[in-house]
């Protein structure tokens, strides 16, 4: 019996085989997509989430009926935490969205592929190179993405920056017109609280390799988190210049941050 | 002689699997030449067979004794046949012999056969790789470096010499029945090695349908480039294992030793200028040529497996 097969008789319920069945995703004759992506993979990983998600972050996920049922789409979302449990709640909550449920595609750094184990398991799951080209063609093959255009600048955030939206790539920006998708803004509020960090060891960080070496938790913090899905913002080309790009961003950035402030209006603390 | 009325088409490597499924495709229609610099084939009554280098003189001959029309360019030396430094000879040079011949005997149309290989193994790879994508493979290997010049050179006379009418097909991994590449070679094997960690994903094509692919290029003529490909993908690791390999685990840090055992351990099937490609995906789209030719291939990745998962239970393999 493979690895695989073991796991999936030991951790996967038919309640979660059934959740992952019903994600409208096309895949080969093996279960496997152009980039890795693997069904049987994904039951495993969703079934790891679940107590996660369900018991320890107890997610609480509003707005998922903007998600369309199928066709391109990017998600803009705040970036935080240190560590990228925000992109993994985002896709739990996506693929058991009760309304449609989506598999979502998360970039990763440039460096993952080469890492043993842990590349080919991320690509299993669903994440794929975070490359242009990589991305345009997941759109025209109508796959959802999940971006978060502040990068390590918003996971790396320290705690005096909380919830303060850092600069944003304008890379998203360019896709989303190119390909004629359209952005579902995302505001995450609790990832914060999960790693507070009051400070980075930049020498130990440049030592590693490592783009930050936060001060923090030993382990994620318990703290409540709650997703904000906005309704689908739509932008139209031509482009006429970066400065065009950059003010149609910041429409994106305005979304997220209101998204934002009304989760920490509507919760009256970390844990609650 | 009925053979006279048929357009006359040589084939090169017409001694291996792929070729035998094209000529008996084309053999209806089409008076075949076989060429082969390994040995002379023996096919059907009445076809022409030669044993012949092409880079040699004699070459020339089966130009002025027959009206070739079209080439279909099938006959490389494999990866593990030979030194790079042959496999150049053979592979460029010859093939830079044959598009002059072809040149000067006005022949209308070419098709030659490349290798998805030509694209490189890298952890950078983008999936879905157009013919546009830059060919990086010698930038991992020596080894590869006659695959990309023989595509650099079928392009200059593609550009060069238009009423050639080249078309260069890149497909991804033959496999199937009667297959000697490396690949096969090693599905063929009880044991498979993989590299701890990694398992990259694979596009195979059956040499049905790879044939049928190279038929559909002749017969259209439309030049240019175009990968050939399913639109189904697999992991290294499990098409090992669907195949009835023993996966053999080789470490895969430091970066040199998986190279180092392969050579030690002069493996054919996963020889150590491949061994990128059993780490990092390479997977090519394949949608222009099935959009421009019409092409849809038949043969399941199931099918291919079954092959050699049958055969090796029958102790054939």
């Amino acid at each position: 019996m493979s690895v695989r097969t073991f796991l999936k008789n030991l951790l996967v319920s038919s309640e979660t085989e059934a959740a992952v069945d019903k994600i409208p995703k096309p895949v080969g004759s093996f279960g496997y997509d152009p980039w890795g992506y693997n069904t049987e993979v994904v039951k495993i990983a969703m079934s790891v989430m679940r107590p996660i998600y369900e018991d320890y972050f107890r997610v609480e996920a509003f707005g998922l009926e903007h998600i369309p049922e199928k066709g391109r789409l990017l998600i803009i979302a705040n970036h935080s935490g240190q560590l990228p449990f925000d992109g993994s709640l985002v896709s739990y909550a996506m693929a058991t969205n009760p309304h449609n449920p989506r598999a979502i595609r998360v970039m990763v750094e440039r460096w993952f592929p080469t890492i043993p184990f842990v590349g080919n398991l991320f690509n299993e799951m669903g994440a794929v190179l975070g490359d242009p080209i990589n991305c345009a063609k997941m759109l025209r093959n109508d796959e959802a993405i999940i971006v978060f255009p502040e990068g390590v600048r918003g996971s790396g955030k320290t705690w005096d920056k909380r919830y303060k939206l850092q600069r944003f790539g304008l890379g998203f920006m360019h896709l989303a017109i190119t390909e004629n998708t359209p952005i579902i803004p995302v505001g995450i509020v609790g990832c914060e609280e999960t790693m507070p960090t009051p400070f980075h060891l930049k020498r130990l960080a440049r030592l590693f390799g490592m783009p930050y070496f936060p001060v923090t938790t030993p382990i994620p913090l318990p703290a409540k988190v709650r997703l904000y899905f906005g309704e689908p913002m739509t932008f139209a080309g031509p482009i006429t210049g970066e400065d065009d790009v950059a003010v149609k961003v910041e429409q994106v950035k305005d979304e997220i941050n209101k998204l934002i402030q009304r989760g920490l209006q509507e919760r009256s603390g970390w844990f609650e | 002689m009925i053979h006279k009325h048929k357009p006359e088409v040589l084939v090169t490597g017409a001694g291996g699997s792929l070729a035998q499924y094209v000529i008996n495709e084309l053999k209806k229609d089409y008076h075949v030449v076989l060429v082969d610099f390994r040995r002379r084939v023996q096919m059907d009554e009445g076809m022409s067979s030669y044993r012949v280098e092409y880079s040699k003189r004699g070459f020339e001959d089966i130009f002025r004794k027959h009206k070739i029309e079209a080439v279909i360019h099938l006959g490389r030396m494999g990866l593990y046949e030979s030194t790079h430094r042959n496999r150049y000879n053979h592979n460029v040079l010859g093939t830079q012999r044959l598009l002059d011949l072809a040149h000067k005997y006005a022949v209308k149309k070419v098709v030659v056969l490349s290798t998805y290989y030509v694209y490189g193994a890298s952890p950078y790879n983008p999936a879905l790789l157009t013919e546009e994508a830059p060919l990086k493979a010698s930038e991992l290997t020596m080894d590869l470096v006659d695959s990309v010049e023989l595509e650099n050179l079928a392009n200059i006379y593609l550009w060069k010499y238009p009423e050639l009418n080249i078309t260069i097909l890149r497909p991804c991994n033959i496999a199937g029945p009667g297959v000697l590449n490396s690949l096969s070679l090693l599905l063929s094997s009880k044991m498979a090695p993989v590299l701890m960690g990694f398992s990259p994903m694979m596009q195979f094509i059956h040499v049905e349908d790879a044939a049928h692919a190279i038929v559909l290029a002749f017969k259209q003529n439309k030049p240019g480039i175009y990968n050939v490909a399913t639109d189904d993908w697999v992991s290294y690791q499990e098409a090992a294992t669907q195949c009835g390999c023993r996966r053999m685990p080789i470490p895969s840090i430091p970066e040199g030793l998986p190279r180092m055992i392969s050579k030690r351990m002069n493996w054919k099937g996963w020889p150590a200028y491949l061994v990128n490609y059993y780490k990092y995906p390479v997977i090519i789209d394949g949608g222009l040529f099935n959009k421009t030719f019409g092409f849809k291939p038949q043969r399941s990745l199931d099918d291919i497996f079954s092959y050699y998962r049958e055969k090796k239970e029958m102790g054939i393999l």
